[in-house]
Order: C-alpha cells, then sequence, then structure tokens
C-alpha cells in the first residue's frame, strides 16, 4: 500500500494544524523533512514519542513543528503514521503537505485514513457502517469543491493543457492504429516540438501555484438578501470603503460586485449580490439570477435581513435556501426600531450578529462570528484549497513523465515507449476531469480523422 | 422428445462458432454446432484478411490459448506483412490475405475431423429453457436438442437486411439466408436486442483491372507465422495494389449521395465508426482530397478481387460510375455489388465477464452478436465462450482474463463493463497496458492459462517453459558481462550512439535504443547458440525494461482490486454510503471484482472505497 498524507485539521486558521503521514515509508518520509532539535534521527525514534524541531524543504525553513511517531500496528490506522504539528494557518499548512508530496507521499482520497483503519482491523465491526458514511460524506465534499475547482481559472488551464496531450495521443494511436491509411506520418522533432509546448503549458500553472494565487483566493464568501436590507452598506462596512453604490431605492445592485476584504487570517472574496426578488426589469432579474447562483456556490454565506422589519415570505424562502449552508445571519438596521432578534431564527440554528451598516456597529461581532465558525467548525480538508492542491499534484507528475517522454524521444526509443508515459502524463491531467485516457483518444481518433476500411 | 443430447450447442459456424466449438469438443464436451449453411461455415464475407493492427495481436492469443484460427490462417494465407515496423514491437501486428475459399475448406476439415464434436446443418429458431436455465434448442423444421449449454454465434444473420441504395430485402451476407425467428424467442428469453449496420464493398473481376496504373504492394520477405507452434518456410504466393479515389470520384458519390442507404434514411442500424463507408468518408472528410483503397484477391482459384476501403450502400449504377472514376479500374466490371447489412444484437453489458447471460444460466453469446466487428474479435470471444460454457457445465469457475493479460481480456472487459454503442473494433489505443502486450509474447502470456485450461498439450507447455528459462538465464547473463570503452566504442560511433567512458555491463550497450542483441555478438565471446524467438525476446526484455516496469507497476495496482471478488446476488441499494448513480450502475452491471466495479462510468473512487469496507465488512461477519 502506498503511503499517504493529508491535512488532518479543519482546512481554516487554527492555533495549530496537523499533518498526518500513514504507511510503510512514513517515518522516512517525516525523516526527509523533519529536523530535530536534539540532532537524533527520526528514524530511531520509538513508537509513541515527540521530538521538537524544524521543517526544512528545498533548503528553506518552513516551521519549526512537534513530529510525534507511531509505529504500526499502534497507531490509529494500524500503519507507520508520522504526525506533525505545525503552527495553523493556511499557508504553513499547504507548504508542509506538498513537502511530505515531493518526498513521496500520496494524498489520501476521502475517508482513507478511516478506511485503512478498518482494513487494518483497528475499529470494529459495528464501526464499519460509520466508516461507509465518513467516506461517502467527505466524498460528496471532495466532489462539490472538485466541481468548484474546475470553476477556477487554473482549472481551465488544466483541461487546455489535457486537450492538447489527447490531440498527440490521438495523432499516434491513429498513426499506429492505422498504418495502411495516408495519414501523415509522426515526426520526431515535431511531436517533441508539441511535447514541449505542453511542458511550458504546465511548468506555467506550476509557477502561478508556487505565486500563491490559489491560496489568496480566499473564502468565496457571498452577501445574500432580499433587496434593500442593505447588502451593499455591508460590503462597503467590511472593505472599509465605498465599493457598492448605496441607496434607498430597491434594485440598485444588479450585477454580482467582488472584492477582498481581509478579517484577521482569513481572506474574504466578498460577493454583494442583487437583493432576490421578482422583478420586470431584465437588467435586474439577470442580477438575481447571479445572486442565486452565488448562493449556490459560495462556502460562507452572510444573509442579510432587515431588523427593522418583521419577516415576510421572501425572508423565508431564503432561510430555507440556506438552511444547509455555512451561513452567518446579520440583522442589519439595528439603528432603528427592531423588530427582529435572534430568537426569531432560533430554528436555523445559525449564528446571529446585530449589524448597523450605517452606524458602522457591529463590525467586530460579524468579524468574531466568521472567525469562529471557520476556527471550530467541521470543515473539511477536502475543501476547494486542498482540490487545488490535488489539482497540483496531478499537474507535477504529468509533468514528469512529459520530461521522461521528451527524454525518451531525444534518445531515440520507439513511438511505442513513448507514448507509454506520455498516456500516463495524460492520466494525471484527466483524473482531474474523471475522463479515461483510452477511450478519449479512441473517441479522439474517429472525430479527427478519417480511417478505416 | 430430444433427438439427440448435448453438453454444449454453438448456434451458428463463423469465426466466433468455430473456435466456441472446437474449444467444448477439444475439452471434453460432446459439442453440436449449427449453421444455416455448411457451405458458409468460417466463411469472410468482407475482406479475407486475417490480422492487422491490434487484430493480429487478438489471433497470436487465440493461438497461444490453444484457439484454431492462427493455423488456419497459416495454412491458407496469400499474402503475409508485418504491419508497423519502425514503430516500436508493441505495435508490430501481422496481417494476412487468405484464400476465402481454402479457409472455409480448412476450418471445415477441422470441426468435421474434431471428436466429440457434430457440425450439423439446420436453423436454430428457439432457445429451449426451464426454470432460468437453458435446456437445449429447436430447428426450423421442428426437431429438438437437449443441451446444458449454448452460445449464441449468429454474427449478422439475425434478422439479417441487405441495403444497396433505395432496395432493401431480408437476407444474411453472401446471399446466405437470414435467421428471422431466434430473435424473438432470445426476447422472450429477457434478452435486449438492438440494431447495429456494417458493410461491405464491391468485388470486381480480375481481367476489368489495369494493374499496370496500380501501385503495387509485395509480402515481407520474411514471413513470421500466427501460430507459435508453426516452424515451417511460408511463402507469399500474391501481390496486393493500392489506387486513390479523386475528386471525380468523389462528385459522382456527392451527386448521388440521397441514393445511399445510410444517408436516404433507410438504416436505422449503427455503424462502425472505424469502418466508414466512401460516402461517409467524403461527407465528413470534404477536405480530403483523395481516400486509399486496397485492391486484394479473394483466393488463388478465383477472378475476384476486393476493393478494400470502398464499402458503400449506394444503388449499383453509381458504384460502377464512380469505381471507372479511379485510375485502373476505369472498366471495371463489378461481380459482386457492395451492400449495407442490418442486424440484431445484443447489449453486451447482459452478459458476464465469463461471456454467460446473467438473465439465463447457460446461455452464453460471443462474436458480432455481442456487439463487435471483425473476424479476430468474433474467434477471440468464441474461443473464451467456448472455455467457459464447458467450464460452467463441469462446475467450474469460469475463466476471466484481465486486461493486463491480453486484448482478448481487454475486448471483453470493455463490452461487458462499459458496453458498445456501434461495432467494436479492437485498437491497441484500447489498451492502458500495450507494451506488455506485444504479439511476439502472447505464448508467454497465455499459454500457461491454455494449458490450465486444458486447450495446450503439455509439449507446448514444456517448450514455452524451456524457451522462458533461456531468456531469463541469457538476460541475466548479460547484466554480468563487462565491456570495456576500447572493445565497444567503434561500434558505438558505427551505430551513431555516445561512445563508453568508462567500462559497463553488455546489457546496459543493448539497451540503447541504437543497439541491439544480435549486433553486440561479436563482443561476447561466451553467447550460447539460441532460437531467433529467444534471441528476440531478450533483445526487448533489456530494451524495454524501465517501460515494463512502469506498465507493471500499474498492472499490480489494478491486480489488487480485480482480486477482490463481488458476490452476484448483492442488491446494491442496501449497502450505506453508495451513491445513487453508483447503485442504478452497480447493479445493471453486476461486476465480478471491485476491480470492474471501478471501471464502470458513473462509479467513482469513494464508491470504491465503500465497496471496499463493505466487503471486509462482511468477510468479518461471516468469519
Amino acid at each position: 500500500m502506498s503511503t499517504i498524507c493529508a491535512i488532518s485539521t479543519p482546512d481554516a486558521v487554527g492555533g495549530i494544524s496537523v499533518i498526518r503521514i500513514s504507511g510503510n515509508n512514513a517515518v522516512k518520509i517525516a525523516e526527509k523533512i523533519f529536523f530535530p532539535l536534539s540532532g537524533k534521527p527520526v528514524s530511531q525514534m520509538g513508537g509513541h514519542t515527540c521530538a521538537y524541531g524544524k521543517i526544512i524543504f528545498d533548503g528553506k525553513t518552513i516551521d519549526d513543528a512537534v513530529l510525534t511517531v507511531f509505529l504500526a500496528p499502534k497507531s490509529y490506522t494500524g500503519e507507520n503514521v508520522a504526525e506533525i504539528s505545525c503552527h495553523g494557518g493556511i499557508f504553513v499548512t499547504k507548504e508542509v503537505l506538498r513537502a511530505c508530496l515531493a518526498s513521496g507521499a500520496e494524498l489520501a482520497d476521502p475517508g482513507e485514513f478511516t478506511k485503512r483503519a478498518f482494513l487494518n482491523g483497528k475499529l470494529s465491526l459495528t464501526q464499519a457502517e460509520a466508516v461507509m458514511d465518513v467516506i461517502s460524506a467527505e466524498g460528496k465534499q471532495a466532489l462539490n469543491s472538485a466541481n468548484l475547482a474546475r470553476e477556477g481559472m487554473m482549472f481551465k488551464k488544466i483541461k487546455g493543457a489535457a486537450d492538447e496531450l489527447v490531440r498527440i495521443l490521438s495523432e499516434l494511436a491513429a498513426w499506429v492504429d492505422y498504418p495502411e491509411e495516408d495519414l501523415p506520418s509522426v515526426e520526431n522533432d515535431v511531436l517533441t516540438q508539441s511535447l514541449n509546448n505542453v511542458l511550458t503549458q504546465l511548468d506555467k500553472i506550476l509557477r502561478d501555484y508556487d505565486n500563491g494565487l490559489i491560496f489568496r483566493e480566499g473564502i468565496d464568501t457571498a452577501i445574500v438578501g432580499k433587496a434593500n436590507v442593505g447588502k451593499s452598506s455591508l460590503m462597503n462596512m467590511l472593505l472599509g470603503f465605498d465599493r457598492s453604490i448605496v441607496t434607498d431605492i430597491a434594485g440598485t445592485t444588479r450585477d454580482v460586485i467582488e472584492e477582498s476584504a481581509r478579517l484577521g487570517d482569513i481572506i474574504l472574496k466578498l460577493s454583494d449580490t442583487a437583493g432576490i426578488r421578482k422583478t420586470d426589469d431584465i437588467v435586474e432579474s439577470m442580477g438575481v439570477d447571479l445572486a442565486k447562483k452565488k448562493l449556490e456556490n459560495a462556502r460562507l454565506i452572510i444573509a442579510v435581513f432587515d431588523a427593522s422589519e418583521n419577516l415576510n415570505s421572501e425572508d423565508r424562502n431564503l432561510l430555507e435556501e440556506i438552511r444547509d449552508k455555512q451561513c452567518i445571519i446579520v440583522l442589519n438596521k439595528t439603528d432603528l426600531q427592531s423588530k427582529l432578534s435572534a430568537e426569531d431564527f432560533a430554528l436555523y440554528n445559525k449564528p446571529v450578529v446585530y449589524v448597523s451598516a450605517k452606524e458602522q456597529l457591529g463590525k467586530e461581532d460579524l468579524e468574531n462570528a466568521v472567525l469562529s465558525l471557520f476556527k471550530l467548525d467541521s470543515l473539511n480538508s477536502d475543501t476547494t484549497v486542498f482540490a487545488n492542491e490535488r489539482q497540483k499534484n496531478c499537474v507535477e507528475k504529468a509533468k514528469n513523465n512529459l520530461e521522461l517522454a521528451i527524454n525518451a524521444l531525444s534518445f531515440g526509443e520507439t513511438l511505442d515507449a513513448v507514448t507509454v508515459t506520455v498516456s500516463k502524463a495524460c492520466d494525471y491531467l484527466l483524473e482531474l476531469t474523471g475522463e479515461k485516457v483510452t477511450e478519449t483518444v479512441v473517441e479522439q481518433v474517429f472525430h479527427n480523422f478519417c480511417v478505416g476500411k | 422428445m430430444f433427438i439427440e443430447n448435448y453438453d454444449i450447442i454453438v448456434v451458428g459456424a463463423g469465426h466466433a462458432g468455430c473456435e466456441a466449438a472446437l474449444a467444448s469438443a477439444r475439452l471434453g464436451a460432446k459439442t453440436a454446432l449449427f449453421t444455416l449453411t455448411l457451405d458458409a461455415l468460417a466463411n469472410m464475407p468482407c475482406n479475407p484478411s486475417i490480422g492487422g493492427t491490434a487484430k493480429g495481436h487478438l489471433v497470436r492469443e487465440i493461438d497461444a490459448l490453444g484457439g484454431e484460427m492462427g493455423k488456419a490462417a497459416d495454412a491458407t494465407f496469400l499474402q503475409s506483412r508485418i504491419l508497423n515496423r519502425g514503430r516500436g514491437p508493441a505495435v508490430h501486428s501481422l496481417r494476412v490475405q487468405a484464400d476465402r475459399t481454402r479457409y472455409h475448406e480448412y476450418m471445415k476439415k477441422t470441426v468435421e475431423s474434431c471428436e466429440n464434436l457434430d457440425l450439423k446443418q439446420g436453423e436454430v429458431v428457439k432457445i429451449l429453457s426451464e426454470n432460468g436455465k437453458v435446456t437445449g434448442i429447436k430447428t426450423r423444421i421442428g426437431s429438438e436438442f437437449s443441451a446444458r449449454a449454448v452460445i449464441i454465434c449468429s454474427g449478422t444473420y439475425l434478422k439479417g437486411r441487405v441495403f444497396v441504395g433505395e432496395s432493401s430485402y431480408e437476407s444474411g451476407p453472401d446471399a446466405v439466408s437470414p435467421a428471422n425467428f431466434l430473435s424473438d424467442s432470445l426476447k422472450k428469453a429477457g434478452i435486449t436486442l438492438r440494431r447495429f449496420k456494417t458493410g461491405t464493398p464491391a468485388r470486381v473481376h480480375r481481367r476489368s483491372i489495369n494493374f499496370d496504373k496500380l501501385q503495387k504492394q509485395n509480402g515481407d520477405d520474411e514471413i513470421v507465422p500466427f501460430s507459435f507452434d508453426n516452424h515451417d518456410k511460408l511463402e507469399n504466393k500474391v501481390s496486393c495494389y493500392i489506387a486513390y479515389t479523386n475528386e471525380k470520384t468523389h462528385k459522382v458519390i456527392l451527386d448521388n449521395i440521397k441514393r445511399s442507404a445510410m444517408y436516404g434514411g433507410q438504416i436505422e442500424g449503427i455503424g462502425p465508426r472505424y469502418c466508414p463507408s466512401i460516402e461517409d468518408k467524403i461527407m465528413r472528410f470534404s477536405d480530403k482530397p483523395r481516400h486509399q483503397l486496397f485492391i486484394e484477391p479473394m483466393g488463388l482459384n478465383t477472378d475476384e478481387y476486393y476493393l478494400q476501403g470502398m464499402s458503400t450502400s449506394l444503388p449499383e449504377d453509381v458504384q460502377i460510375e464512380f469505381l471507372r472514376t479511379i485510375e485502373g479500374l476505369e472498366n471495371v466490371e463489378i461481380m459482386r455489388n457492395a451492400y449495407a447489412i442490418e442486424y440484431d444484437c445484443c447489449d453486451p453489458t447482459e452478459l458476464l465477464p465469463t461471456l454467460e447471460f446473467k438473465q439465463i444460466s447457460g446461455l452464453f453469446g460471443a462474436g458480432q452478436f455481442n456487439g463487435t466487428s471483425g473476424y479476430e474479435e468474433a474467434a477471440a470471444q468464441g474461443l473464451i465462450a467456448g472455455i467457459n460454457a464447458f467450464r460452467k457445465i463441469s462446475g467450474e469457475d469460469g475463466i476471466v482474463l484481465d486486461r493486463a493479460s491480453s486484448y482478448i481480456g481487454t475486448l471483453i472487459d470493455d463490452l461487458v463493463t462499459k458496453g458498445c454503442m456501434d461495432p467494436y473494433r479492437m485498437l491497441t489505443s484500447r489498451s492502458e497496458y500495450r507494451l506488455l502486450l506485444r504479439q511476439d509474447n502472447a505464448d508467454q502470456r497465455l499459454t500457461p492459462i491454455g494449458y490450465e485450461v486444458g486447450l495446450i498439450s503439455k509439449e507446448r507447455y514444456d517448450r514455452l517453459l524451456e524457451k522462458v528459462s533461456q531468456i531469463e538465464t541469457e538476460v541475466k547473463r548479460l547484466w554480468s558481462v563487462n565491456i570495456s570503452p576500447k572493445e565497444a566504442n567503434e561500434y558505438l560511433e558505427m551505430c551513431g550512439t555516445e561512445p563508453l567512458q568508462t567500462g559497463a555491463k553488455l546489457a546496459q550497450i543493448i539497451r540503447r535504443p541504437q543497439c541491439s542483441y544480435d549486433g553486440t555478438d561479436f563482443l561476447d565471446k561466451n553467447r550460447p547458440a539460441l532460437s531467433k524467438e529467444v534471441r528476440e525476446q531478450v533483445d526487448l526484455s533489456i530494451k524495454y525494461e524501465g517501460y515494463i516496469k512502469i506498465q507493471m507497476e500499474q498492472v499490480e495496482q489494478m491486480r489488487k482490486l480485480e482480486k477482490k471478488s463481488l458476490p452476484r446476488d448483492v442488491d446494491y441499494s442496501q449497502i450505506r454510503g453508495l451513491r445513487l448513480e453508483a447503485i442504478e450502475k452497480l447493479n445493471k452491471i453486476k461486476p465480478l471484482s471491485v476491480g470492474q466495479a471501478s471501471r464502470i462510468s458513473g462509479v467513482n473512487p469513494a464508491d470504491v472505497s465503500v465497496l471496499l469496507v463493505w466487503l471486509e465488512q462482511n468477510r468479518k461477519n461471516y468469519k
């Protein structure tokens, strides 16, 4: 079995983050990146012991950390396990995870630690169903976040590179499977050139990751509410400057306005949306559709209600829609006579914050609510950021295989051998889209080439 | 009252049926092979050619398992070539042009002389069954024969319908009667039938071809036989020819496109994408100025020539008109016109990987009936269905070849796991383990299985073991032979590769693409005398060691899941944690292993994990 790793604390800002490595090579991998202060080699640490030291990768110190070693079978998974506790924060944690991946660990699948624990006899039979639930829940979450990641620019670039590889492979396949057709032959230098082009694309994608674009993406947050409850004022308050045009006229915000705001360690990618209401104005109704879509996809929802009015049917509809979402309820306009309070929302079990955007009151409470939600909540390691990490991992492996292929070509290897690594590279990229190389390539052959008796 | 009791009855004596019947009888089952007419046994109603890319691999694999097709092709071929030389050993493919009549005669004689095998002319119209189990068949004249297993190899005969331009009529291929009754019996038994179509080009008279204007294509000087058992000296007997369509040809076709049965809308069946008709090629790839066609003889004792690449469902007058625009065919005379044929076939996802139907115990399907196309694909399935029908009646588990073992395994896995939307042709690009599944090592991959099954003799198996041991010993020895720069550099420079700086092992030199085992003979004083086949394997296993290792790692991953068997009677909706889509697909396909389950579209890695945990839970419960 391969050695796997993952961040096992919530993917958010916490005091401490734990990266867990499990498998035969867990200790070996830890040894490559963890350098204990005592100087005693990690490989000589006993089971259930810890050491204090530094995480160093690529000559760079990432963080101070504590390493705990569990030796098989006395561990959660029943395999060798190394747990690195480092300082919380998305950036540092990801760097440590990357160091583990680069040192030979594989990214764990949804629920894989628990699955291994069960398969290694560490969990009782009655726990098996719970295990299946964990896998299925995490799988769904992974799927959701993968779908979200799919909307991103990075994914589009990866898809572009994958399409190009499929094209190259289908050319190779047509040429090999239809030797008797008068197809243009595949010339080595042209092939090398095409592969180099893809390699350059992948390189650029990886550089962008390392520039930290992904990290700074922040938490996708939608500010929603019926018309004229003060969503734009709230956005402006959080930003500290006027971004949205604020008027007393319902329906002023028609587009989705996006801006990033920093709350302590967390970056919120705020979207101010059009008030959700029925309207005959075409432009406004498009805005309402966008708002609904945003509501669907956002990771955090700030639902705004007018505290000076009783809840109407539009409010109640909104509450239904956010029932299963990660959400903070904001009661705005507390400067006016209040008709609503937290009790009116008790049913929904969401944090409630009182705000007066107009008077700039309640900003701190809102910040605290966001922070506590992301510190304490069970946001799992398979969220968007993690999905991005999976993408990066795949791109890296694809790149390695392409380099092998280009080398083999320059070395004079035959195309059947070269194709093995090109296919593998393509496999890694298609993993992200859920397609299979063999099928995709066969489709392309018939689409692009006039072949057959 | 049954006229006769059989163990196994095979319906249809095409390429699938013959292999199925021979395998079953050779293994010891009392077998009957039914055919509409004895004169169409192992007929090749399309091109009398065997092999080609990936198909050549299939024939070698059939031979390695103890099937007949390779031997028949070796005995009756007219011209043999290895395709894809220079594109790497994994894609070398053997292809022969065979003598259609002699192939039929060879196969008929082989079937007739086989012990335990009765060859019978008769149209099977009904599958008899009791309580979901096959009990026998009934023929059109009312005779009943009992059987414990029945294999359907009906090719393109089920409700066959031929289309030429505006006209169409009920018929099987080559003017043999269609089988119009069996479909209803199969439907009644709960089997889903679909309509597929395929087509064939015209046959023309030799005297009407101007060969001087055609490009000649000769066979290989040194011929590699299909059968690993064949050590005879083989010779080419004929040449083939190449011609090209031109703008005039395309204009005739485009002017008459509405008269094509395909484009006129008469045909409902789904045609093969890999085998487009000429009107299809011209419509879809209008920017191509010319299309290639091969002109190939049908046999030694006939003047019929086959026009590969010109299949069409245009009317006969248009066929003559467009063919006569082609250089070399200006006066061409059609003997048999081109036609399209539509037929009933099953949905292969209703089959188990053993090729037995899930709905009816003891009923098997093979060949075009399963949605494939091609003689080789048919024969491969026939062989496996024959073996598994025998194992079924003997109370043994069926043989399932995995994807890393063979193209045969890949073919069957694709069919039963993913199904097919158009007639399925084998392609090397369908295999993710291409470098392992070479035509040159089919014997090492499959002959041990053939021996275990009982179709390969002890002598042949021992010969294989000896060959494998010679290869291994020699590879090991080459890793121990030291070579100095002084000895090797002249040779290396001659090959156009870097000279050595320090000493190296001989294997390291052979590994270079520019060098070879045979070429380094002079460096190697103690080299043993080895056969050509062994020398070839030594060369390849050293050259491709790195890639073979990469592929073997993938294979090991795959095989781990392949070993996790899933019970047949699972109701997947009862397994907690599976997604709805996965439940539906799993209940339809009923995979035999977690590996097979993982290849079903709509089953994702989390579902696979759930299955693994569920299996383990079951195992512990059982304890």
